[in-house]
């Protein structure tokens, strides 16, 4: 009994969470690992891409929500979602034509390009707090819960429960589809394969006649999808708060560099990777060695190893150890 | 020559929108305007040294800032007595044996040989943060709960804050020689994100570790190298002072108490710009010494071997020079000098505030002024800051006259204009934005450009 | 002449490193061209296939002047071009590898694969191997195969032996000839003059950018004075 119950409470606090962190970091850094593959330059205006995303998604659930549409028990903004993806992708065309195209035709050094990404980042920074403000917004509706933690005690008779959010469900379920279809377009249309053929060896992707307009053009519509379901799907879950992007951007990075840059099966884990360990080591264990131990062994202090406050200094840690050891990325694979 | 003259027309320039604002609005504005220009400059100096002298890219400022700030902290307020009598020794302590476990880390990584040095140098690394929980957990305890409401924390050594910049400098240095020992191998663009990471690392302690820094409780009433505007009021030679540059206008008033009166008004508001003054005249001095040094610098031996270095890299490296090493030196001097600015800035706040350390305010805002005033040269660096800064603030009421001009046929309780006008603070980073691309593209040296220096 | 090339000067910008250069190849026949280091050999090629920015002069394919075509027309209308260099996508299959040589081609490729799988066995053998993982030699093989995919009607290749084994080189040579067989034009640029000329139709010989001697493979062979400054003695 105290064995399911210390497995119940792990699921509950870390598995499931870290499942839904992780899903919503994988889909940031494989966003983050295309631009970077194909278009050569770490983009520190992705986060503000997301939640420039996420609020033409809240902006037109509100108006869904005026007109007396919804899904149910699905949140609302799931219809949005087409609408969030349209939007970015004209706003990503635009800065690549207004912005990053003249850098890229010149052969700039790859800090150029970042450099200039800061200004895309407070452009659209500055966007989404004069049209949304600053705040927190909520715009989950629909069911909130998949299964509550009391029913699962009542069901079970375990001491322990177990909640499943649906916003938790939901984005496991968007994110495996979305990558499932993303990593089947890469590795099995003849388009997703020109793609990583252009990553990989651009000369020779000209000298196949692969059209690297339409490459680039492919990777901005690709990755406006990804930042728009990532960013709604963490709006979802947590609550949209355009500073908040802006912080999710650096375990996302750390995800990206531990995968491989460049590499979006390596974003993809790199990303559990980093959930896992954010929130396995700053759980607090004491509940679960109450459990397993007996009475004179368990412990008194919380049994963490470092406070959440610093969940920062684990995705630096992880990055620091893989940039020194393996700078390539942990996993081996393809990269686009 | 035509360069100098560039650089005196641009400064004469921002000289003249200083005064405008002096006469518009107000001298207090003005100058407080000035102040936080003064101060940006230092900061976005040292981010060029980093970026312009040799092509790091430091997206850690923020964390130098705030490292500069707890030196203030921790070296000008008074020593909380009953705090460290309850913590004092665990601290001092713990403090030891994190250093010992750090150079042992160090250590082990350029001493030891044996093939099992990464798991070594992991485990101890790993070990750190439980070891020095359990040791120092109970004396940051027994800090923290006395007088949580108003103290809290250990305080400081209560020494003058003049001497804390340069102790926040020392700080800022030591802590970029421990990240540029493990990050400054690195490529450009994961240099970038390393350092922006160790930033929050910073900031994080600098907000949670309350028998440091109180957190987010906040530092308030620091000293001033400056007098204060309460004791100016009530010293005769400032009343004197006021009272004689003001005589004409006094004099034309014939009632005595209405004389007074006036006086003592022109007392108060004159005392806040006299200590703003104050300030002024320290942080020029700052900024010009600083700028003397580093202009001598870039033109001595050591300044073209570091541009050397930053032109081709490889070349250097053949021709013997260790450019990791010098990498190093130029990423502490960079970081020193952005810690002795966070002193400066946390001493003219009067504040120490963790809560507000954000990237976009504190990091970006100052590479836009190294950006856009000239990397790789001092003096853009400085206009840089001046210009950037007068945008920051002056922003805000040019968006509103905009807005108002703008739109003045639309109703005042439209929502659409109350929603913009509610805006307003967010128009300036479009601004900063729109000034990055628009100077990366159309200018990508800066309004100052870098001075081919002929040796 | 089939596939030809006149009066082409150019370089990178600043001086020309070709002048006044010309070549020409028929369909299955091999052509050298050959010279010292810095002769300007790949410039040359790469003055043909107009991925060189500052170039003049006339290419004609099939009679027709293609000197206005852009680089991925001139694919299209049959040209293929192996690099000296980074020449195969390491990080994609084999397979992948022929797949995007047949970028340009609609519809089905497997003929063109199986065809390729019969000039090069390994390559089937490795079909599903990342490219990266290949050694020297069969990485070329993916060279060529990729080049040939789009079953063209010049190849041109820039030293495809550089920096290969005596063995492996003769096995790369055989497979040229084979690919000869094919009626492809093959124009190459090499180093290992002695073995090129060995298999090839004819040659050219260019010195500090122009063509200084040229003649069929026997005859620069056996030139004494070729022999003695481009041959080695």
């Amino acid at each position: 009994m105290d064995l399911l119950n210390s497995i119940i409470l792990l699921t509950n606090f870390i598995v499931v969470p870290a499942i839904t962190y992780g899903s919503q970091l994988a889909l940031g850094a494989i966003g983050v690992t295309l631009i970077y593959g194909v278009l050569r330059f770490a983009n520190f205006a992705y986060g503000d891409l997301m939640a420039f995303a996420t609020m033409i998604v809240i902006l037109f659930t509100w108006y869904l929500q005026s007109i007396g549409i919804s899904l149910g028990v699905l949140p609302t903004a799931l219809i949005a979602l087409p609408i969030g993806i349209i939007a970015t992708i004209l706003i990503s065309i635009f800065f690549d034509k207004a912005v990053f195209k003249y850098y890229r035709e010149k052969k700039s050094d790859p800090v150029i390009l970042i450099v200039v990404s800061l200004g895309v980042m407070f452009i659209l920074n500055a966007i989404v707090r004069i049209i949304i403000g600053p705040g927190d917004v909520t715009f989950m509706d629909g069911s909130r819960f998949i299964l509550k933690a009391n029913e699962f005690k009542n069901l079970t008779g375990l001491n322990e429960g177990l909640a499943i959010k649906s916003t938790q469900l939901i984005t496991f379920i968007t994110t495996i589809i979305t990558c499932s279809l993303l990593f089947y377009f890469l590795n099995k249309t003849k388009t997703g394969k020109s793609m990583r053929a252009y990553s990989n060896n651009e000369d020779l992707a000209l000298l196949s006649g692969i059209d690297p307009g339409k490459i680039i053009l492919l990777t901005w519509i690709l990755v406006s999808i990804l930042a728009t379901i990532a960013g709604t799907l963490y709006g979802l879950d947590k609550s949209f708060k355009p500073l908040a992007y802006w912080n999710n951007l650096l375990p996302i990075f750390a995800a990206t560099i531990v995968g491989g840059i460049g590499n979006p099966l390596g974003a993809f884990y790199g990303g559990f990777v980093i959930a896992f360990t954010e929130i396995g080591l700053t759980y607090a264990y004491k509940k679960f060695f109450i459990y397993l131990l007996p009475e004179q062994l368990e412990p008194n202090s919380l049994v963490q190893y470092i406070s959440t406050d610093y969940k920062f200094a684990i995705s630096f840690a992880i990055l620091i150890v893989v940039l020194i050891y393996r700078p390539n990325g942990i996993f081996k694979g393809k990269v686009i | 020559m035509k360069n100098n003259l560039d650089i005196k027309i641009a400064f004469t320039i921002m000289g003249l929108l200083i005064m405008l604002v002096g006469f518009f609005q107000s001298w207090g504005v003005a100058l407080s305007i000035l102040n936080l220009c003064l101060i940006s400059s230092v900061m976005s100096m040292g981010v060029n040294m980093q970026w312009g002298y040799s092509g790091l890219i430091n997206f850690g400022v923020m964390g130098f800032l705030a490292i500069g700030g707890l030196a203030v902290i921790v070296i000008s307020v008074p020593p909380v007595y009953a705090a460290w009598d309850a913590g004092g020794t665990g601290i001092i302590m713990s403090g030891l044996l994190l250093a010992a476990l750090v150079y042992a880390v160090f250590y082990v990584h350029s001493k030891v040989t044996s093939k099992y040095k990464n798991y070594i140098i992991f485990v101890l690394v790993i070990s750190i943060v439980p070891i020095m929980k359990v040791v120092s957990g109970p004396s940051i305890h027994a800090i923290e709960s006395i007088d949580a409401a108003t103290s809290g924390y250990l305080g400081g050594f209560n020494m003058p804050i003049i001497f804390s910049w340069f102790v926040g400098a020392l700080l800022a240095a030591f802590v970029a020689f421990v990240t540029g020992k493990v990050c400054l191998g690195l490529r450009s663009d994961y240099l970038a994100i390393a350092t922006l990471l160790i930033s929050g690392i910073v900031i994080t302690i600098v907000k949670h570790e309350e028998w440091l820094t109180r957190g987010v409780k906040n530092v308030i009433g620091l000293k001033r190298p400056a007098p204060y505007e309460v004791d100016l009021q009530n010293s005769d030679w400032f009343i004197g002072m006021i009272e004689s540059i003001y005589s004409s206008r006094l004099s034309k008033i014939t009632d005595i108490d209405q004389q007074m009166a006036t006086l003592k008004e022109l007392v108060i508001s004159s005392s806040g710009v006299f200590v703003k003054l104050c300030f002024s005249l320290i942080f020029a001095v700052v900024l010009i010494t600083l700028l003397i040094f580093s202009e001598k610098a870039l033109r001595s031996p050591w300044g073209r071997m570091m541009r050397a270095i930053r032109d081709n890299e490889d070349a250097a490296k053949a021709m013997g020079k260790n450019v990791v090493k010098r990498h190093l030196h130029i990423f502490m001097i960079g970081s020193a000098i952005i810690g002795f600015a966070g002193a400066m800035l946390v001493t003219y706040d009067g504040l120490f505030t963790p809560a507000s350390f954000q990237p976009l305010r504190y990091t970006f805002l100052i590479w836009v002024m190294v950006l856009l005033g000239g990397t790789g040269n001092n003096y853009g660096a400085i206009l840089g800051g001046f210009v950037v800064w007068f945008i920051w603030i002056e922003s805000a009421p040019l968006a509103l006259f905009l807005i108002n001009t703008l739109l003045s046929q639309v109703d005042n309780a439209n929502e659409v204009k109350k929603h913009l006008i509610d805006s307003i603070p967010y128009f300036r980073y479009l601004m900063m934005g729109l000034g990055l691309l628009l100077v990366m593209r159309y200018r990508p040296k800066g309004l100052l450009p870098e001075k081919i220096i002929k040796n | 002449m089939f596939f030809s090339a006149k009066k082409l000067t150019g370089g990178y910008g600043g001086a020309n490193i070709i002048e006044d250069c010309y070549f020409e190849v028929e369909r299955g026949e091999i052509v050298s061209i050959l010279g010292p280091n810095g002769a300007g050999k790949s410039t040359a090629m790469k003055a043909m296939l107009g991925i060189l920015n500052n170039s003049t002069g006339d290419v004609f394919l099939e009679g027709k002047n293609i000197n206005k075509m852009k680089p991925q027309d001139r694919i299209k209308s049959g040209i293929s071009f192996v690099p000296q260099t980074n020449n195969i996508f390491t990080e994609l299959t084999v397979r992948e590898n022929l797949e995007m040589g047949a970028f340009l081609i609609e519809g089905d490729i497997n003929d063109r694969l199986n065809e390729m799988f019969d000039l090069f066995p390994i390559i089937k053998e490795k079909s599903d191997q990342f490219a990266g993982e290949l050694s020297g030699g069969q990485r070329q093989q993916v060279a060529l195969a990729r080049a040939l995919m789009t079953d063209p009607k010049v190849l041109m290749l820039d030293e495809p032996t550089a920096g290969v084994s005596p063995v492996v080189m003769d096995e790369i040579f055989q497979h040229i000839l084979n690919i000869k067989g094919k009626n492809i034009a093959v124009l190459m640029v090499e180093q290992n003059a002695r073995q090129a000329l060995d298999i090839s139709d004819r040659g050219y010989i260019l010195v500090t950018g122009r063509n200084a001697y040229e003649g069929s493979g026997e005859y620069l062979l056996n030139d004494n004075e070729i022999k003695r400054s481009f041959l080695g003695g």
